[in-house]
């Protein structure tokens, strides 16, 4: 069962790295702590004069799904606001299992993480701390 | 003659199981151990024939299950070498730890000092920083060396008048290492200190004559010594016992009881409020009667033969670290590396895929892990029922880990 978690679209996702780092001059940052394992994701956001994300990065000391998830919400983050996140991270949730429907592009990847409950907060803690970062 | 490994296994009915497919590598012994027939019989025959409550009943089912939990008491009294009235069964070795930092905490006076190590589980951090919230006492740390030793070189220079107690692991959690407990009570006493010793990874690995050792107090846990859930155990020098208030209140641990004043039961009755676990003591006692029957000089040899294996399997895999002492000197078999470029919980994910199981993350050592900035490690811990096919199979799956993951 586990071996069929790390497909190659997650490993992909990860390898992509798409946002990792640091914003010379960030609007807002947040970080995340997963108390249980321990990962932790920091995101720095540069916001437009209407709350949309204009650039985003994320520092993740954390897990490969930890790291994939982060890269495909930088990947789909930017003209964002703060509504367009949680529409977003619907599609992460539909992909874990976690609400009916179909997930689409990048998230659709993560589907085999639904039968993985003890990992399911790796892919949802780079959205935590987005949330935080934009609240 | 050698270790039969395969007689122990044969007594571990979850070692022949076949889950998904795949045997069962049980290699997470550190987070809890598996349990023998010995000690599922026993709680078995408590459970079908002596089910009762203890101490109070005059019925013939109270006195078989006062009987055996009393002589529970005695079993995990003599794997210890102390006497039985001085071990008191808690509901966890955490459970012990917090009774200790409450009991006799509740001794100490504002300014007092307790004194710790770096590479401390959680356990031993988080009650003592309760009670310098509580009660103003100080908190001081002895560092460790990077090969995951606490440094007794630092030992003495950490030492204060002040200083009531040493609290220690009496082998890591997560590097394995054996703590040199004679330098340590020798160094208690030249300031008049207690010791503890936090025996969660010793005491699996077979009886402890805790006399010769000259420490306060002991404590481990059942799970992790073959025995059941829920069950934990202190032990302390009577006079200690006999000094220290109630933890909990409640049935069984008084004298008597008015509304103007109560009066508590002796040690260690005064420490066992309520309905004990006794199913678990049952099924602890019988653990630690079944440990004292193994050959633990073979089993131990087996043991760092398998620490040997694996790190050299390690040492041929790009990338792979050990964190911990490299020789097999002084520690016991809780290994943890490092695989770079590959995130712990992803090396034990894929080995979970090979029908291994480890431990990975930051071993609630957390204050270790930042001291050495580590995202965590994959931890294996071994008891004497693991085989070379564990590690070879663990080996495989870190193999696999290294080549797809990174």
């Amino acid at each position: 069962m586990s071996d069929q978690l790390y497909q190659d679209r997650i490993v992909a996702l990860a390898k992509a790295k798409t946002g990792a780092g640091k914003l010379a001059a960030p609007t807002k940052s947040a970080r995340r702590d997963n108390p249980l394992c321990g990962d932790r994701v920091t995101i720095d956001v540069r916001l437009d004069g209407q709350g949309r994300i204009a650039e985003i990065a994320h520092q993740v000391r954390g897990c490969l799904l930890c790291q994939a998830s982060a890269s495909a919400l930088a990947s789909v983050a930017v003209g964002q606001d703060a509504a367009g996140i949680a529409a977003v991270r619907h599609d992460a949730e539909r992909a874990i299992g976690r609400e009916q429907g179909e997930a689409a592009e990048p998230f659709s990847a993560f589907a085999p993480v639904a039968a993985h409950k003890a990992r399911q907060e790796c892919v949802l803690l780079p959205f935590e701390a987005l949330k935080d970062a934009l609240s | 003659m050698s270790f039969d490994v395969g007689a122990v296994r044969g007594q571990f009915p979850i070692l022949s199981e076949i889950i998904d497919g795949k045997p069962v590598h049980y290699l997470d012994n550190g987070a809890s151990a598996q349990t023998p027939n010995a000690v599922l019989d026993a709680v078995r025959t408590y459970e079908t024939t002596g089910r009762a409550n203890v101490l109070r009943g005059v019925h013939r089912l109270a006195e078989r299950a006062t009987d055996a939990y009393e002589n529970a008491r005695v079993e995990v009294a003599t794997f210890l070498g102390v006497a039985p009235m001085e071990i008191v069964f808690t509901g966890g070795c955490t459970a012990a730890i917090n009774l200790v930092a409450y009991s006799y905490g509740s001794l100490l006076k504002p300014g007092d000092r307790i004194l710790l190590s770096e590479l401390e589980h959680h356990s031993n951090i988080v009650p003592w920083q309760l009670l310098r919230s509580r009660a103003g006492i100080e908190i001081d740390m002895i560092p460790v060396t990077v090969d995951g030793r606490i440094d007794l070189d630092k030992l003495p220079g950490l030492l204060t008048p002040r200083t009531k107690l040493i609290s220690l692991a009496h082998v890591s959690n997560v590097t394995g290492a054996l703590i040199d407990v004679g330098a340590v009570v020798a160094a208690a006493k030249s300031v008049g200190a207690r010791v503890m010793l936090d025996g969660a990874q010793k005491a699996p690995h077979g009886p402890i004559d805790l006399p010769s050792l000259g420490v306060d107090f002991y404590v481990f846990a059942g799970h992790k010594a073959y025995g059941p859930n829920g069950i934990g155990v202190l032990w302390a020098k009577a006079e200690l016992l006999d000094a220290m208030p109630p933890f909990m209140g409640g049935g069984s641990m008084i004298g008597r009881v008015t509304f103007a004043e109560t009066t508590w039961a002796p040690a260690p009755r005064r420490f066992e409020a309520g309905t004990p676990p006794i199913g678990p003591a049952i099924g602890l006692g019988a653990a630690c009667k079944w440990m004292r029957a193994l050959d633990w000089t073979g089993a131990h040899a087996h043991e760092m033969t398998m620490v040997q294996h694996l790190m050299d399997g390690l040492q041929k895999i790009d990338g792979a670290r050990i964190f911990g002492p490299a020789g097999l000197q002084n520690r016991y078999p809780v290994v943890s590396f490092m695989l770079d470029g590959v995130h712990p919980h992803d090396v034990a994910q894929t080995l979970d895929s090979f029908g291994v199981a480890v431990r990975a993350g930051h071993h609630c050592a957390q204050p270790l892990m930042d001291r050495f900035d580590l995202d965590g490690t994959t931890r294996v811990s071994m008891a004497p029922y693991n085989s070379r096919g564990d590690i070879d199979a663990l080996l495989t799956g870190v193999r696999h880990a290294a080549k797809t993951l990174r």
